[in-house]
């Protein structure tokens, strides 16, 4: 049991947890996938959802009984994608740290990307991490890699790679450079049912780059990447799933023209599906100007103009999923200067609280609209099983608070990682209860 | 700050001016081996209206120089912020002359001192006499004026106050002491 | 009589009476540089470091006079560009300075944003010598100081800066500078060498060169890269020269009072004629004294004081 006290609030993530029965009373349920949402009770059982109705049946009694009033309960949330550095960067988190973060943000599903070293390219290796996952607070689906040591290169071994369990391929971290391997790649995932997921960034055009190029790149004096550089790669990935009839999915969307060229491909029936991160949302190139490194991620924080951009393909659908790309790093690769610092910023226990603020708040998605995005549709994408509430599944739930306010914190952090762009930020909203198997993983208490 | 006593009126200044100058004269023989500095800032028009007053005496004009001595101060480290460095120039050579530094007011000596450290960066004259307007005591160092226009015991929270007519508008030297308001 | 800032990041957001006040002095200091003893006690007891991680003899050298004109003890530090990856980070090297005591840092490092991280790691005052492609101020204070000596004045005058803008901090802090101080200026240089989007830097921006020059108080070129043209910015040094350099039959079309700038070192034959860089328009050599009075101006407006 780790437990982590901030003021009046109590976080407690429970690795030795053991599935309960558990009964949920008088919180809004929120299931899209069954097109439910209002006031119900849910019973667990035997670590699957028993039963839901508006009132308790009869004879049923639980263990532990969580009153949800004024929260949400929905299908428990999926990242879709997250970087959980092990094996080999064990300093700046493990399979075992990254999945008590994942739980304390609410998740009970993660995949993990395969940038680590060695690199996930082969079945010994996600063997591996599914062995170190197995006593954690949060399931994890390895993603393998496309190419051997994702040199871009070689194929790997698809085939034995979601034999061992990945759920999906990715050279996330970069492209693929070559087009006639992406194609090749393409080609070959068919044979699996599996997304390829596509990092997409032409390096020749971003070569350099520490932020987003425009006029605050310019006014910081800092080497900037156009947006371009992403949008070209975008088509080029679009057009060969669609001469290949593969699917693919494009991970941290963060500009205009990635948007557009997604919600084009689209209407045309082309197999794409795309995500972007709540710190695209949520900021620009602007807050660069102290120049935070803890703001400094790959692809960049882009303009507002870009920002916007996002919204509305959040709020019409063209993108499917709010994922972290949770990147944890140690100081030492953080606090220097800006142009040395490393690429990437943690997520897992800011991303549903930033959604609520800047996405419930504003009125641009409805909660069920969130919870699509969350859990729905990252399920649905690489085929985890979960992302409903239908009575017989694993009872994976996440019971949200929309209106707990509070002060991001890293101090009170689970992963290892401090690099988060929302220090200090004031949010509204948070996980108060991950349940994953019926066993209540993670707890928020606020004492009296 | 509120003004106490007058301690020169325009005729007095002019007065103790010439007496000085008079007395600049008995001690000092070869005029051309002789230079007059003025201190920043009233300093300068004190210094210039001696060398005026010399020049008619003795048919000659004198040009004098001006000495800041904001860089050579003692505070640099200390004080709250950096004052303003005023103009330098000594448009003369100033090695082996007798050399009369003029300021308005010989309080704790720093002034001098720094401005002795200041003269010798320049040269080496070969001496440095001190004329001053009024010497109101309080000495912090062991300086002392070689001509003094009047002698004043003031206490600290006074301040002696010269207004020269090239930028005040008046000829005069007042006491003034800080009020509690201020 | 103060700055109302407490270190010199860049010129950026600093407001005209400092400027005017840090140009007041150095004008003072310019004195103190025609002396025969070309030095002054004040900054005495002060102990000053040049923390250079770029390559940078002239600039370095110029602070390293203005130190010594000032009596200050001067540390020396060389580094080629030093990341994580190469060896002790700039944190650890800032602290393990601090710890000898020291009470000024004189930076210049190839990533922009440096003297501002500085800040955060140390009581020290910074003074930025370059940072990237973000902020060159003492560069910008000196040539504004040139031209000021020059037209007595900087309200009302037109300045055309030609050259790479793209990569020049020289530019970007004297766009800053100018305009606080009311001047006109204008940036001028190919499209591949002028930023994407050119608003961002409020002043007038252009890629030709006439526009530029038409009614023009003072040129100030810059020096070009020539590995730039490895990067494929613009296509050889002939074309370039052609069209962007300054030379003496460029310069007699125009009026008979401009000067001529140069921050240096300059690439002679290319950007600027020999005959140009050295003809009577020239200020080029007043720039480099004119450096030291005004580093001299900025080190001891900033250096001393009850700053605890």
């Amino acid at each position: 049991m780790l437990e982590k006290k901030n003021g009046a609030a109590i976080y407690l993530v429970d690795n030795s947890a053991m599935p309960q029965t558990l009964l949920i009373k008088n919180g809004r349920v929120i299931d899209p996938a069954n097109s439910i949402d209002e006031k119900l009770c849910i019973g667990v059982e035997n670590g699957r959802i028993a039963w839901l109705s508006k009132d308790v049946p009869a004879g049923f009694t639980a263990q532990k009984e969580i009153d949800a009033e004024g929260m949400w309960v929905t299908p428990g949330l999926a990242d879709m994608h997250v970087h959980l550095r092990e094996p080999g960067r064990e300093d700046k988190e493990t399979i075992e740290t990254g999945t008590q973060a994942a739980c304390a943000g609410g998740f009970t599903a993660v995949a993990c990307m395969p940038n680590t070293n060695p690199a996930l390219d082969e079945e010994s290796k996600i063997r591996y991490v599914v062995q170190r996952a197995q006593d954690c607070t949060c399931r994890v689906f390895p993603i393998g890699s496309i190419t051997k040591g994702l040199a871009g290169e070689e194929l790997s071994p698809f085939g034995e790679m979601v034999r061992a369990g990945a759920r999906a391929v990715s050279d996330d971290g970069k492209s693929v450079r070559k087009a006639s391997i992406m194609k090749n790649a393409l080609n070959y995932s068919k044979s699996f049912g599996i997304p390829v997921i596509c990092h997409c960034e032409d390096s020749d055009l971003s070569h350099g780059g520490h932020m987003n190029e425009g006029a605050m790149s310019s006014l910081l004096g800092v080497w900037g990447q156009p947006s371009i550089a992403e949008e070209i790669i975008v088509s080029r990935d679009i057009l060969l799933a669609s001469y290949t009839g593969a699917r693919i999915h494009i991970a941290h969307v963060s500009t205009e023209g990635s948007v557009r060229i997604v919600r084009e491909a689209k209407s045309q029936g082309i197999a794409v599906t795309c995500e972007t991160c709540p710190h695209y949302i949520a900021l620009t190139d602007e807050d660069l100007s102290s120049y935070n490194t803890n703001m400094k991620m790959n692809p960049p924080l882009r303009t507002r103009q870009d920002r916007d951009a996002l919204v509305r393909g959040l709020a019409d659908g063209t993108i499917d999923v709010i994922a972290s790309d949770h990147a944890p790093h140690v100081s030492e690769e953080k606090d220097v200067e800006f142009d040395a610092a490393a690429f990437g910023v943690i997520g897992l226990e800011t991303s549903l609280p930033v959604v609520l603020t800047d996405l419930l708040d504003k009125g641009i998605l409805s909660p069920s609209e969130i919870v699509r995005k969350m859990s729905v549709n990252p399920n649905r994408i690489l085929g985890l099983g979960g992302g409903t509430l239908s009575s017989g599944v694993n009872a994976d739930i996440t019971i949200t608070d929309p209106r707990v306010l509070w002060t991001v914190d890293s101090k009170y952090f689970f992963s290892k990682g401090r690099n988060t762009p929302f220090e200090g930020l004031k949010v509204k909203g948070c996980a108060r209860y991950t349940i994953l198997g019926g066993a209540v993983v993670f707890e928020r208490k606020v004492m009296q | 700050m509120k003004k106490i006593e007058l301690l020169m009126d325009a005729l007095a200044l002019d007065r103790a001016l010439t007496r000085i100058t008079h007395q600049i004269l008995e001690k000092n023989h070869d005029l051309n081996n002789f230079g007059i500095v003025g201190m920043q800032t009233r300093g300068v028009f004190l210094a210039q209206r001696i060398a005026k007053k010399i020049g008619e005496i003795e048919h000659a004009e004198f040009a004098t120089g001006i000495l800041d001595v904001t860089l050579y101060r003692d505070d640099y480290r200390t004080a709250f912020k950096q004052p303003e460095v005023k103009v330098t120039n000594i448009p003369f050579n100033i090695n082996g002359i007798d050399m009369i530094l003029v300021d308005d007011v010989l309080y704790t000596g720093r002034t001098v001192r720094a401005a002795l450290d200041a003269i010798t960066d320049f040269g080496r004259p070969k001496t440095i006499q001190c004329a001053v307007l009024i010497d109101r005591g309080h000495r912090e160092m062991p300086i002392a004026a070689d001509y003094v226009g009047m002698s004043v015991t003031t206490r600290s929270h006074q301040e002696v106050a010269l207004k020269v007519i090239e930028i005040d508008n008046e000829d005069s030297v007042w006491l003034m002491e800080r009020e509690l308001s201020d | 009589m103060a700055l109302s800032i407490n270190h010199l990041l860049g010129l950026k957001g600093v407001p005209e009476k400092d400027i005017t006040l840090i140009l007041d002095t150095a004008d003072n200091f310019y004195e103190v540089l025609q002396r025969e003893i070309k030095q002054v006690p004040t900054l005495k007891g002060i102990t000053i470091v040049n923390l250079f991680y770029e390559n940078s003899t002239r600039t370095r050298i110029s602070f390293e006079l203005a130190e010594k004109r000032l009596s200050a003890s001067t540390l020396n530090f060389s580094a080629t560009n030093s990341s994580v990856t190469k060896g002790e980070s700039l944190r650890d090297t800032m602290r393990n300075i601090e710890a000898m005591k020291i009470d000024m840092v004189v930076v210049r490092h190839s990533a922009a944003g440096v003297p501002a991280f500085l800040t955060r790691c140390t009581n020290a005052t910074i003074i930025n010598a370059g940072d990237g492609l973000h902020e060159h101020p003492t560069q910008a204070l000196l040539d504004m100081m040139t031209i000021r000596q020059k037209f007595g004045r900087l309200k009302g005058l037109k300045v055309a800066i030609i050259g790479d803008i793209l990569h020049s901090r020289v530019a970007r802090s004297n766009a800053w500078g100018m305009t606080v101080m009311g001047m006109k200026v204008v940036l001028c240089g190919p499209p591949t060498l002028l930023p994407q989007k050119p608003e961002c830097l409020g002043v007038e921006v252009t890629d030709n060169i006439d526009k530029a020059l038409d009614g023009a108080d003072i040129i100030m070129m810059l020096r070009l890269q020539l590995e730039r043209q490895q990067s494929g910015l613009f296509p050889s040094i002939r074309e370039y020269r052609e069209r962007y350099g300054l030379d003496l039959e460029k310069l007699s079309r125009l009026p008979k009072d401009i000067i001529v700038m140069h921050p240096g070192p300059i690439n002679r034959g290319i950007e600027l004629a020999s005959n140009v860089a050295d003809g009577d328009r020239s200020v080029i050599l007043d720039q480099v004294t004119n450096g030291v009075a005004v580093r001299m101006a900025v080190l001891y407006l900033l250096g001393g004081g009850d700053n605890a």
